[in-house]
């Protein structure tokens, strides 16, 4: 008997005489059902093996980092950030680095920042963080990370030789990646980021803006009145007053602290933190009553509170208005803009002289060392040179950013050295020893631009956030409970 | 004969040949053997598609409903035990009100988009379809606002309708209507129609593609045989025209709501969201939930709901597109 053609093939029938004719065929109406029915059962049970998967694979992965996918030999340093203004100069220091150690290093730049922070999130859970990188997060998701085992502590490094190392930095950037003893997120005392600028922001104005109405360029305003004032006469003189990114909220966060700091000083703001003090609180409507001010006065630029801070440095530097809200790095941003601008820096007007006012400032970006990575020590040795006196300053000049190592602020341009002056006065939420729950954070800079529209009172806002931050702390109690 | 038929059914042998039943037992074995082979065969050509379907879909999927129940920050190594919390982020999302508020913002913008821009694709495909001159021109030109970046379109018009350099504030001013000027996007009056506005200028050029493609279906006949009966031009577009193109508006449809309900990248990069909460949508607060605020399980749940509501809208929609093409 021949073979029969088994194959489910229309060629099977091409070639074959009539005693084939008859030969098995498998595609009938009746097998194709059997074989979708089938097809389905395989589906389902793929599709459940899936679910599976993703409900009980969770406990996995906590396994240790696959060693076998990092050359221990590799004499390479992976490096990822987000400043696209220091790729040039990073490569070109790179370049040296490897000249001089023999040791490559390459930096990868992923931007916009958002994405860049997406893409951290990404890599620390799926555990393929390179062996250096930043974080930009607050002090909670930074104690995440090193909870999870991403960031190395970097004490002892920075202990040695008597804290030479520790010591050449700004001790407001060394704060920003330091956890003391007790901190409050249960992370081993240590520091675990390395600073690579320090920044702070301030208020801007335009010396040619203060000539045309009629202010002296030399005098800037140094209380709220004054500041109130110089608004008039440049509004008499068509000019719009203060311009400042608070499209994006932090900007207006970091406004509030500032005032908030001078107008009840630090040990309140951290009781309303805590939840001892209620944001109803006089002083906290005082501080909000200010946006209402600024509005009302006409001194804020048209369209500010969707204004992204690109635009606003667009405007300052376009000489559209006369005073900016803005950080340390706008001198590299407004060379760029306009090189001819005649701007000077000027501390924020203070309110009240009872307290200090205290700007946010510290560490500008930060380098973590990656706890898994195979080459850490070479890491910490990169970061080492990184910071050291030529290369900071190189990295200074050529990117107008504020150096972390305090040696070399002798070498860079006047009105960087004015931001550099006020560094001891500076402070941040990363370094206090409170954090503010982020739904409070969003409703107090979402509800100052509803300030400032006109659609609420300060009075109003004060009961707004204070609800929300009762909500926040019965939540956060139940948790703990 | 049907000796060789697949499933439960006896195999009938031929009594001549029962002399050769030990033949055919192989014979059956081997037949086993040939469709399980065959049923492999046919499966592998299946398994690429489903396995990307699984991996890229039906996994992300169910990730989003596991997260969902959990309150993780995104960072921690995640444990399911760890961090279940129950329908605590489904609750907590019934009682939000920006989140509602989003929502309504995303059916205002949808509003707009269903009538405004489907209506202008609509004319724009009608007068394409007709036979005048450079229409091809004409197609080319209204598809283009759809092909541009959805980011370089939302700055373009933040330069538009900025308060102080403004093109529409200097057109404003040159028609001698300066008393409308101001900042439309900052104010919370107009900054929801703005936004609404270029996202319908921005997605016309989808739904004329797909309306034109549709009328130049309907049989010329039908509109030559309506003449020849004295129909008006009005009685041949909404007795010729709308019955025919019943099932292109609700394909039509249903792609804008999908579309208008999920904006989002000129939101972003127009407002941010606000000023206020004025122009968020939920793509925003879901963002906002898992980068701001770092609450990975929230943000899932609100994907949850969201997509239930596309769903619901979805099938609402077809529901009524074929009561109405039934009358």
């Amino acid at each position: 008997m021949d073979r029969p053609n088994f194959r489910p093939s229309r060629f099977a029938n091409r070639n074959q005489s009539n005693k084939q004719a008859s030969a098995p065929r498998f595609h009938s109406p009746t097998q194709n059902m059997v074989f979708l029915s089938r097809l389905k059962i395989y589906t389902v049970c793929f599709i459940f093996s899936l679910v599976c998967l993703s409900f009980f694979s969770c406990a996995q992965q906590n396994s240790s980092y696959n060693i076998s996918k990092a050359n221990p030999r590799a004499k390479k340093i992976t490096i990822w950030h987000w400043m696209t203004d220091r790729e040039e100069i990073f490569q070109e220091l790179a370049r040296k680095y490897e000249a001089l150690t023999g040791i490559r290093v390459v930096f990868e730049l992923y931007a916009p920042s958002d994405a860049y922070s997406q893409k951290v999130r990404a890599a620390a859970q799926a555990e393929t963080l390179p062996d250096i990188y930043g974080i930009l997060a607050d002090k909670r998701d930074f104690a995440s990370f090193i909870k999870a085992g991403h960031a190395a502590n970097l004490s002892q490094e920075m202990a040695k030789d008597n804290g030479a190392w520790s010591n050449s930095f700004f001790s407001k950037a060394i704060a920003v990646n330091e956890f003391l003893p007790d901190n409050k997120f249960g992370v081993t005392p240590g520091i675990y980021g390395v600073p690579i600028d320090v920044m702070n922001i301030q208020m801007l104005y335009n010396k040619s803006l203060f000539k045309k109405a009629g202010l002296d360029p030399n005098k800037p305003p140094q209380t709220w009145e004054e500041f109130l004032q110089a608004g008039r006469k440049l509004k008499q003189a068509g000019i719009q007053g203060l311009v400042s990114g608070w499209g994006e909220t932090w900007m207006i966060d970091c406004f509030i602290s500032n005032y908030a700091f001078n107008i009840m000083g630090e040990q309140k703001v951290f009781a309303t933190i805590r939840g001892e003090v209620p944001y109803t609180d006089l002083d906290w409507v005082k501080v909000f009553g200010l946006f209402k001010q600024l509005a009302d006065e006409g001194m804020l630029a048209s369209g500010i509170v969707t204004m992204i801070n690109k635009n606003a440095e667009q405007n300052f530097a376009n000489e559209r208005a006369a005073f900016a809200f803005n950080g340390s790095w706008c001198v590299n941003v407004y060379e760029g803009m306009n090189p001819g601008l005649e701007y000077g820096a000027m501390f924020p007007p203070s309110v009240s002289s009872k307290y200090p006012m205290m700007i946010w400032g510290g560490a500008g970006s930060s380098f973590i060392v990656n706890d898994r990575s195979q080459n850490k020590d070479e890491a910490v040795k990169f970061l080492k040179w990184l910071t050291a006196d030529a290369q900071q300053i190189y990295l200074s000049r050529g990117t107008n950013n504020l150096p972390a190592n305090k040696n070399c602020i002798s070498s860079i341009p006047d009105i960087l050295s004015e931001f550099a002056k006020k560094m001891n006065q500076t402070t941040h939420p990363n370094v206090w020893p409170v954090q503010e729950f982020p739904a409070v954070i969003e409703r107090m800079d979402k509800g100052v631009q509803s300030i400032i529209i006109g659609e609420k009172t300060p009075e109003e806002l004060s009961r707004e956030i204070q609800s929300i931050k009762e909500n926040e702390l019965a939540k956060a109690r139940k948790k703990e409970n | 004969m049907n000796w060789l038929k697949p499933g439960k059914k006896k195999i009938k042998i031929n009594p001549a040949m029962t002399d050769k039943i030990p033949e055919t037992a192989v014979l059956k074995r081997k037949m086993k053997i040939a469709r399980a082979k065959s049923y492999l065969e046919n499966f592998s050509f299946a398994f690429p598609a489903i396995l990307i379907f699984s991996v890229f879909y039906i996994y992300p999927f169910l990730k989003v409903f596991q997260l969902s129940v959990c309150s993780w920050n995104g960072i921690d190594a995640f444990s399911f035990g760890k961090f279940y919390t129950g329908f605590t982020n489904f609750k907590e999302i019934l009682r939000d009100g920006i989140w509602w508020r989003s929502m309504w913002h995303a059916a205002y913008i949808t509003i707009i988009a269903l009538t405004l821009q489907n209506a202008l694709a609509l004319a724009l495909a009608l007068a394409c379809d007709k036979e005048i001159k450079a229409r091809n021109f004409y197609r080319v030109i209204f598809f283009i606002p759809p092909v541009l970046s959805e980011v370089v379109v939302g700055l373009i018009w933040q330069w538009i309708y900025d308060g102080n350099y403004g093109l529409l504030n200097y057109a404003l001013n040159n028609f001698g209507l300066s008393n409308l000027i101001h900042n439309w996007l900052s104010d919370p009056n107009t900054a929801l129609t703005c936004v609404a506005i270029v996202h319908s200028w921005k997605g016309f050029g989808w739904g004329f593609i797909i309306l034109l493609a549709g009328l130049q279906t309907i049989p010329r006949q039908l509109y030559e045989a309506a003449k020849v009966d004295g129909a008006s031009s009005w009685q041949i577009f909404r007795n010729v025209t709308i019955p025919l193109m019943i099932p292109v508006f609700v394909l039509v449809s249903i792609l804008t709501i999908l579309g208008s309900m999920q904006v989002f990248i000129l939101i972003y990069t127009m407002t941010g969201g606000g000023p206020g909460y004025h122009t968020e949508v939920p793509v925003t607060r879901i963002l906002a939930s898992m980068v701001a605020s770092s609450r990975f399980g929230y943000a899932c749940a609100e994907g949850i709901i969201f997509g239930l509501v596309l769903l619901v809208l979805s099938f609402t929609q077809k529901k009524i597109s074929e009561r109405v093409k039934q009358v």
